[in-house]
């Protein structure tokens, strides 16, 4: 197990990331509504650089009580990570596909430490 | 005393519409390394270029007059594309609303002035994708067979020809094309044949598949003749289009998307096969590209199990659908895999040991590189190899052997 600094608390806007790398192994680490969230930068689907796709709130569709279709809007809670080779989407919090439970990126814990941020692998 | 924390180096935050083709790709270009197959041929039987980003040189080989001049001033009104062609701004949606960022704009930085920009753009993938030789599509053009002036459609087609085998070609060997062929004026397909069949750079000649006239009217057979004697092959490219009837139920990218590029060689390869054009034509070898594969598995037993209760109806086969459709080649791309068992049993359907062709289809929203094939888990190695480049290079006659230009 090691430990590998990211960088520090401050440097992360909401919605920031890095995305680092150690040896072989690279990691997107973003902070998202107050939390720190790491996956590995490898897209379940064909290995794509999924942490250097574009941050997105998820699209959801209105339906009304009736059932019938009012449009599309963002999501206002669920925030996604979109891979840039083909554009799967991830949750950021929970790194899993919005249709497809078995489509989930590799998470790695983040670890705070006097204002630092660390992945521990 | 070791703090257990390890150094660690920052990468770009965000891949964009200005990243370099070879960082977008580097992941590929890595993994080939490391999994020891980037040494193998392999050949990328459909990639594309913008030719819509060289309009104005495009234009310039037009050699009727009149389209010219409507061509350069649309130009001069516009500032280029897309005049005379017939690109709907509603297929512009490829990139989903900007999450996929490498094909709409490909906005890179290149500083080689001694080579037209495509070239760079092209070598860069290639290299990044371990690829040996490419064939090269233009992109927007494939949306030419709906032009509602079919003699637009030929001289465009003619102009695109002579430019692309005049500036892009000729600068790298490992780059060839099969030229566009507007099948709705037969006799300028005769003429282009004529011109470019013997270029090294032509391995042979494509349709676009989106088109409404049968493949196999009469008036066409001259075509697939000429073709056949040459021993030049002929592949149907498919596409998209919003247009047909049917797709305009569909209203949203993604659904119209999925079924418009399988059912425009659904329908040409129904003709193709009902109406006998592997019995007319035994020798000439046939490509379907970037429909993915599902579709075939589908296709073959439907027209096997219609075929068997309406033979009167296909009196000049000999055989199953399913058999002269293994017969013939596919390309790989978009391939699906969501359910592998599936996919399997549609590689064993198509022969895909020696009928299928790696495509890359890059730069495209939906490309696949070539770890897509290595990976599959019911492949064994010599199948791999024939799947990524050996099979092409069998049917193109590509010279593995002639050193490399670039």
């Amino acid at each position: 197990m090691a430990e590998l600094f990211v960088g520090r608390e401050d440097e992360f806007e909401d919605r920031g990331r890095k995305v680092i790398a150690h040896g072989d192994l690279e990691i997107g680490v973003f902070f998202v509504d107050g939390g720190f969230y790491a996956y590995e930068n490898k897209c379940v689907h064909q290995g794509g650089p999924v942490c250097q796709g574009r941050i997105l709130n998820r699209v959801v569709e209105m339906i009304s009580d009736d059932k019938t279709s009012q449009g599309l809007a963002w999501s206002e809670d669920d925030v996604h990570i979109v891979c840039p080779w083909h554009g799967y989407e991830f949750n950021l919090k929970t790194g899993v596909h919005p249709g497809y439970k078995n489509a989930r990126l590799r998470p790695f814990d983040v670890k705070l430490k006097d204002g630092e941020v660390y992945v521990v692998t | 005393m070791d703090s257990g924390v390890e150094q660690t180096r920052e990468l770009p935050q965000e891949i964009d519409t200005k990243t370099d083709t070879r960082d977008i790709l580097a992941r590929e270009t890595k993994y080939q390394k490391d999994k020891g197959f980037h040494d193998w041929t392999i050949v990328d039987v459909d990639a594309h270029h913008s030719e819509m980003s060289s309009w104005r040189e495009v234009v310039e080989y037009l050699d009727d007059p009149i389209l010219k001049h409507y061509a350069q001033e649309f130009q001069a009104r516009t500032g280029g594309a897309p005049g005379l062609s017939n690109h709907m701004p509603g297929l512009r949606y490829q990139d989903a609303g900007g999450r996929i960022p490498h094909q709409t704009h490909m906005g890179e930085a290149v500083d080689d002035s001694a080579n037209h920009r495509d070239i760079t753009l092209i070598r860069r993938s290639m290299d990044a994708m371990g690829l040996d030789h490419q064939i090269l599509f233009p992109g927007n053009l494939l949306q030419l067979g709906t032009h509602p002036q079919p003699r637009v459609e030929a001289h465009l087609a003619l102009a695109y020809n002579r430019w692309v085998c005049e500036r892009i070609l000729p600068v790298d060997d490992r780059v060839k094309t099969l030229l566009y062929l507007p099948i709705s004026e037969p006799d300028m397909c005769m003429k282009i044949i004529k011109e470019f069949g013997d270029n090294p750079n032509v391995s042979g000649f494509m349709i676009t598949a989106v088109r409404y006239k049968p493949v196999h009217h009469n008036q066409f057979i001259p075509i697939y003749r000429e073709l056949e004697e040459r021993g030049l092959p002929l592949a149907f490219h498919a596409g998209l289009t919003w247009g047909d009837d049917w797709m305009k139920q569909l209203d949203l990218f993604i659904s119209m998307h999925a079924i418009s590029f399988v059912l425009c060689n659904i329908v040409h390869m129904t003709n193709w096969i009902i109406h006998g054009m592997q019995e007319r034509f035994p020798k000439l070898d046939v490509i379907w590209i970037e429909s993915g594969l599902a579709w075939l598995a589908f296709l073959m037993q439907r027209l096997d199990s219609e075929y068997l209760m309406r033979p009167s109806e296909a009196p000049l086969l000999k055989k199953l659908p399913s058999e002269y459709m293994a017969d013939m080649y596919y390309t790989c791309q978009p391939i699906e895999t969501s359910n592998m068992a599936l996919t399997e049993e549609t590689f064993k359907a198509v022969k895909a040991e020696t009928q299928l062709l790696y495509a890359s289809d890059w730069p495209h929203w939906d490309f696949n590189p070539p770890s897509t094939i290595y990976d599959l888990p019911f492949l064994d190695e010599q199948a791999k190899r024939n799947i990524l480049g050996e099979n092409a290079v069998k049917l193109f006659g590509i010279d593995t052997k002639k050193p490399r230009t670039a």
